[in-house]
């Protein structure tokens, strides 16, 4: 869990099977209708009261997202990232979260849906793999069992026949000898064997909308590699929709179609991923960009951190929540200190929620940022 | 005899959940009054026969806080046991079956008759009943109560180690090696008795010994058939001679007694068959046992030594439970030896001093109360003992809080007029003994005198401490508290083991107070020679009456215990040769 | 894991040859150090006023003239090659395991303990199956409505479980549904199950609620802490993306992961209880193990002293091997 500080497991420890505080009383209903999108958030928002306050961990998203494609959502820990795509898999329900706004799944709406139903979805029409594959299957119980158990909640099937639909899928995911590993435990797995056998797990329902949060953050460059391009191989083979949440930009450079950069629980900059790399508009996505490791620079040339830490997301700075941080704060006239910056329109879907004019943006793009990238 | 220790930390658990109303159940619970029997009082049953019945059947159920020492006839010490073994295991003599002093009477049980003294007092002759069987239809003869002797503690301790020694000491022939080492054929090997028929037994003593007949009380005499002897493991099943046998045996859970087929009551006029059957549960808390006696799940409480505090302050507090209530003497004293031999007690007048000075009323309240503790005790003798005569000569009674001028006469009389220091031992696992040493010294330190109180284990409290002279000198231990009872309830069997002079011991000494006087073992000796048994009792109360003349021992109470018999429970009385309920006689109301 | 075993089993019995030399010391070397003689020692184990004749006799008899390494031997022989003990008119043997007789009712100590052991078995098991019930649903429910009417109250009384000495509960219990609502009138008259079960449950009752309280309040605190822990581990969340109904998540992987150190504890208190429920046999006047050893350490009865020493020990040590056993079959990730 090095991507989120709030999310179902860490809030507060919490555990609840209460019925789910969707928070209807907040949501302004317009006749929601189902988009053209095979997966479209709306003005989703997640809140989570505590003791110390509201914690508003996703606050205001929307995005599509078409089948086939892959969306990158990008941002430090605690910018909402997970929270937002637990929010897509109906994992807050079990908490305390307020949840309002729409998410619509292949023309069915998820937030007002019962129980139930997104129970029957998860794992069979979204699924999601986890960051740590070793905490994140049990230790108890078999690869093969945890596999048949995903399987068979979907699928009436025998074991035997769920069992060789385990091995099929281990096999798929490129584990060797899969019909005697089938029977492995979780740790008898190298970490990349995990994280094939925990894909070969959400694929097992061939699910059309995949989420992997941080798939590769715990592995070995070598075998991340290995992991996306397996990700890509089965989203092309299965045309499913897939979201890779991560914290680093090079993991999506290559994967994502979209890329949505998130902070403090808000929407910093969306756009095609061309367009997020090669002009950039938003400092958080300089700085995300200006701390990324490349092959190409000079070695004695440091890094540009992002100077401070993410903010609490009890006490979010006022106005634009990046302002303490951005270096181009004064520049804005004071509106970054006191006005929440909107999202707009840069070109085409690229938006980006700035109070710098688009002049200023470019002019130190070019000027400032480019040239120490 | 032996007293259970009371488990205190129970007791006051119990005593705090009795004010909750908690504690057992209150008025009737349980039990349904009795039927057909004379309506029952407090104390009833001291002076006379609760219940009368002769109705016949149902189970008595009997329990114990711990084990006692032996179902062995041959190898106990306990009261209870003396009391309760007679239902299967026949002494030649008893005590009649009566409530009062008739009580101490002594009666034939096996025997025909009390024993037949020759002139020169050295041989006893006893006839036991023709036609007697044992319970598996043997015929019982007076071979088998000379076999019974044999292999008892006189003779054979290292096989049954906890019984009384009085044959040895009082028969001929103190040599004989007991009857697991005994060489001759039938092993009848012990010269000093002789069994002339099968009916007749005939002992010989080393000396004249008046009190002979108490020793046929013992149930050391109940008879043992030889080819049925099976030494340590005769207590799982004593082969019995009574109207009840053993049916079940555990020496951690108790035992079972049904009717025995082969008795007959014509051969038996003392003991009744009136249930079926008895069942005794060992090892029950203490305070459980009360709990059960007061919800009428248990019938009496084979111990006899009375119930624990919170019991009794329901049964206090309760008018249809004190009636079904006793609080008899139970023939125990408690005192505090004034040793003899430890200055500056070895002077009479500081021994004097000390009777006057303590507070009686404290050492009563230390030892329980006037219910459960016992009466202020003013002489050494109990009135359950031959030759208890009234006496008070420091003035206990009259003066129930100590005379602290008196005492400072004496201490001027004994040139101590600001008082000495001394110290005392007591057991301290006895928290009434700790009790009544605090007493002892709060009461002395009035008149200066510092008591520094030692406390001791029980288990080696006679074997290393209180009862080694040795030790006692070297430490200064002038006041031992201690208490006695009689093994047999004559001034002889109260005295002669704790004033004659000739039985300190340099280990397991019981004559605490080191009492050494030629006069008192001339006259124990003249007792013990003296056929005339008004005699004797008057020897018992002279020496009584020298012993607290000498202020060798200050006497404390004489314990008396509150007893509880279910009201279901016929033909109760107490028996003062125990000092609680008779058990020979008992049945069930219908 | 057959080498882990043997090794264990090595050691456990090396264990209990500690804590028999180790009871042995206290009870037989200590006070002759601390200047007790063997006559003294033997006087314990004879009658009121006994002549030293007497004493002696038994002095000889226990054996206890003899120096503590030689009784030490006796004993460990006893218990590999069975004993003779002088009865009187016979010698009784006792064969192996033989831990001697018994000083002060020279009954052999092995018979009585086996007597001991069915009652303290029964009180100890059937306690477990409650408290475990009990305790792991109290504390699942707890966890799982963390915050509610029912979590508060379940704590607290767990709190008062927890608290509440067995003495106090024990003759509570016994106050009211034995004294007073006569439910359980024969509570804590054990009859063995073989010959009256219905009898056998009636003594038992109480003790097991009494018992089980306790252990349930505990039970129910630990199942409740790990059942939040767990409930918060990545696993239960991949469980639910699995579309798992939240029932199976709790019961399949939420509380078979938090059972695990509940097993461990379990196996440890069971093993300890059965070597001798001490406060509820002796509140409730049980015959068992504990009550065993409670009248053996007020007689000073030696050789009872040991042998419920040693049986209690290997108890301890039998509990602690199986529950290493079973660790590995439970946890996949043991191995030895």
């Amino acid at each position: 869990m090095s991507g989120n500080t709030v999310g179902q497991d860490s809030t507060d420890g919490f555990v609840d099977i209460r019925p789910p505080l969707t928070g209807t009383d907040e949501f302004v209903d317009t006749e929601p209708k189902a988009s053209g999108a095979f997966l479209e958030l709306r003005d989703l928002r997640v809140h989570f009261p505590t003791d110390d306050g509201l914690v508003k961990s996703a606050d205001g998203l929307s995005f599509a997202l078409e089948r086939g494609k892959t969306l990158g959502i990008v941002g430090e820990s605690g910018s909402g990232k997970s929270v937002t795509s637990l929010a897509v898999m109906g994992l807050h329900r079990t908490t305390r979260a307020n949840i309002t706004g729409e998410i619509w799944l292949d023309g069915e709406e998820l937030v007002k849906a019962s129980d139930d139903r997104v129970r029957s979805l998860r794992g069979k029409k979204m699924a999601m793999i986890f960051q740590d594959p070793l905490s994140a299957m049990h230790p108890y119980y078999t690869i093969g069992a945890q596999i048949i158990e995903a399987y068979r909640i979907h699928n009436k099937v025998s074991k035997a026949a769920a069992r060789r639909h385990a091995i099929e899928m281990l096999d798929r995911v490129g584990i060797p000898q899969p019909s005697s590993r089938v029977d492995d435990y979780p740790h008898q797995f190298s970490g990349g064997m995990r994280q094939r056998a925990m894909i070969a797990m959400a694929l097992s329902c061939d699910p059309e909308l995949l989420i992997a949060d941080e798939p590769t953050t715990a592995l070995d460059v070598t075998v991340q590699a290995q992991i996306l391009d397996l990700i890509r191989d089965l989203q092309q083979e299965f045309n499913s929709a897939v979201i890779i949440i991560t914290h680093d930009l090079g993991v999506v450079a290559e994967l994502a179609d979209d890329i949505m950069v998130m902070y403090a629980g808000r929407t910093a900059e969306y756009g095609p991923a061309a367009d997020i790399f090669h002009s950039p508009q938003h400092p958080y996505t300089w700085g995300l960009l200006g701390s990324m490791p490349r092959l190409d620079r000079e070695r004695s040339d440091r890094l540009l951190p992002i100077k401070g830490t993410p903010p609490s997301l009890i006490n979010v700075p006022s106005g634009c929540a990046f302002h303490p941080r951005c270096g181009y704060a004064e520049l804005t006239g004071g509106r970054s200190f006191d006005e929440v910056p909107e999202l707009r329109e840069v070109d085409g879907t690229h938006r980006v929620a700035c109070h710098l004019t688009a002049e200023q943006r470019l002019r130190l793009w070019d000027t400032e940022i480019k040239p120490n990238l | 005899m032996k007293r259970r220790n009371t488990v205190a930390l129970f007791a006051a658990v119990c005593a705090g959940l009795s004010m909750l109303a908690a504690c057992g159940s209150s008025g009737s619970g349980g039990t349904t009054g009795s039927s057909g029997g004379t309506a029952a009082a407090q104390n009833a049953a001291l002076t006379s026969i609760v219940n009368p019945s002769t109705h016949k059947g149902g189970t008595l159920n009997l329990a114990l806080t711990n084990t006692g020492d032996s179902t062995d006839p041959g190898n106990t010490y306990y009261a209870f046991n003396w009391d309760f073994s007679r239902l299967y295991a026949r002494p030649l003599l008893t005590y009649k079956a009566v409530p009062g002093n008739a009580g101490l009477t002594l009666v034939p049980d096996l025997a025909t008759g009390l024993g037949k003294v020759s002139d020169n007092g050295l041989t006893y002759t006893y006839t036991i009943h023709s036609g007697l069987k044992f319970e598996n239809g043997e015929p019982i003869t007076t071979q088998d109560v000379k076999y019974a002797i044999e292999r008892s503690t006189s003779y054979a301790p290292d096989v049954l180690p906890n019984g009384p020694t009085y044959f040895k000491q009082y028969l001929a022939d103190p040599s004989y090696p007991g009857a697991y080492k005994d060489k001759t054929a039938n092993k009848m090997g012990l010269t000093s008795i002789d069994t002339p028929n099968d009916t007749t037994i005939v002992f010989h003593l080393s000396q004249p010994f008046a009190e002979f007949d108490y020793l046929a009380t013992l149930p050391q005499t109940a008879p043992v058939p030889p080819d049925k002897d099976t030494g340590a493991n005769y207590q799982t099943h004593p082969i019995s001679s009574g109207p009840y046998m053993f049916s079940s045996f555990n020496p951690n859970t108790g035992f079972s007694l049904v009717k025995n087929p082969n008795w007959s009551a014509s051969t038996d006029n003392f003991t009744k068959q009136n249930v079926d059957k008895i069942n005794v549960t060992y090892n029950v808390e203490a305070a459980d046992i009360d709990s059960r006696l007061l919800n009428g799940s248990l019938d009496i409480d084979l111990d006899g030594t009375g119930v624990q505090t919170a019991a009794r302050a329901k049964i206090l507090n309760s008018k249809s439970l004190l009636k079904l209530s006793d609080d008899p003497v139970t023939g125990f004293l408690t005192y505090a030896a004034l040793n003899t031999q430890v200055a500056p007690l070895n002077n009479v007048d500081c021994r004097k001093a000390i009777e006057y000075a303590v507070d009686h009323v404290t050492q009563q309240t230390a030892e329980g109360g006037p219910i459960a503790g016992g009466d202020i005790a003013t002489t050494m003798l109990t009135p359950n003992d031959t030759g208890y005569v009234k006496s008070d000569i420091y003035n206990f009674l009259g003066k129930p809080h100590g005379d602290q001028a008196k005492a400072k006469e004496e201490l001027q009389k004994c040139g101590k007029p600001n008082g000495f220091s001394v110290n005392m031992s007591v057991r301290g696992d006895r928290p009434k003994e700790v009790a009544t040493g605090q007493g002892i010294q709060e009461a002395l330190s009035q008149v200066g005198i510092k008591v520094q109180i030692d406390q001791f284990q029980s288990g080696q409290y006679y074997t290393n401490f209180a009862g080694s002279p040795a030790y006692v000198h070297s430490h200064d231990l002038g006041i031992i508290a201690g208490g006695w009872g009689a093994d047999w309830p004559s001034g002889f069997g109260f005295l002669s083991q704790v004033v004659d002079g000739r039985t300190i011991k340099p280990a397991g000494n019981t004559n605490l107070q080191e009492t050494n006087d030629p006069q008192i073992n001339a006259m124990l000796d003249a007792a013990a020679k003296n056929p005339d048994a008004n005699a004797r009792n008057s020897i018992y109360t002279q020496i009584d009456q020298k012993i607290m003349s000498q202020a060798e021992i200050l006497p404390e109470v004489y314990a008396k215990a509150l007893l509880y018999r279910n009201p279901k429970v016929t033909n109760v009385f107490v028996t003062k040769a125990y000092g609680m309920y008779d058990y020979t006689q008992m049945g069930l109301s219908s | 894991m057959i080498a882990f075993i043997i090794r264990r089993l090595f050691s456990a019995v090396l264990m209990l040859i500690v804590v028999s030399m180790a009871t042995f010391a206290v009870f037989f070397l200590v006070p002759r150090l601390a200047g007790q003689t063997t006559d003294q020692l033997a006087a314990q184990y004879v009658g009121r006023n006994p002549n030293p004749a007497q004493i002696h006799a038994m002095e000889v008899k226990l054996g206890l003239d003899q120096p503590v390494y030689v009784q030490y031997g006796h004993f460990l022989k006893g218990i590999v090659a069975g004993a003779d003990y002088d009865s009187g008119p016979d010698i009784s043997h006792c064969p192996a395991p033989c831990f001697g007789f018994s000083f002060k009712n020279q009954q052999p100590v092995w018979p009585q303990m086996l007597d001991a052991l069915p009652v303290t078995g029964s009180l100890a098991i059937g306690a477990a199956v409650l408290w475990l019930v009990a305790g792991i649903g109290i504390g699942v429910l707890s966890a799982l409505r963390r915050g509610s009417f029912f979590d508060r109250a379940a704590m607290t009384g767990a709190l008062a479980g927890v608290s509440l000495p067995i003495f106090f509960t024990a003759l509570l219990s016994l106050a009211i549904f034995r004294d007073t609502i006569p439910l359980f009138p024969d509570a804590g008259n054990y009859i063995p199950f073989a010959e009256n079960p219905a009898k056998w449950a009636e003594a038992l009752v109480l003790p097991w609620v009494t018992l089980a309280f306790l252990y349930a309040a505990l039970y129910a605190r630990l199942t409740r802490a790990g059942m939040l822990e767990t409930m918060g581990e990545d696993f239960i969340r991949t469980a639910r993306a699995k579309g798992l109904p939240e029932r199976k998540v709790v019961v399949k992987h939420g509380l078979r992961a938090t059972l695990t150190p509940i097993v461990t504890i379990f196996g440890l208190d069971l093993g300890l209880l059965i070597g001798g429920a001490v406060l509820t046999e002796t509140a409730f006047s049980l015959p068992g193990l504990g009550r065993f050893a409670i009248t053996a350490i007020s007689d000073q009865d030696l050789p009872e002293i040991l042998g419920v020493t040693m049986l209690a020990g290997f108890f301890v040590v039998f509990a602690n091997l199986i529950v290493d056993i079973l660790y590995a079959v439970i946890d996949p990730r043991v191995r030895y």
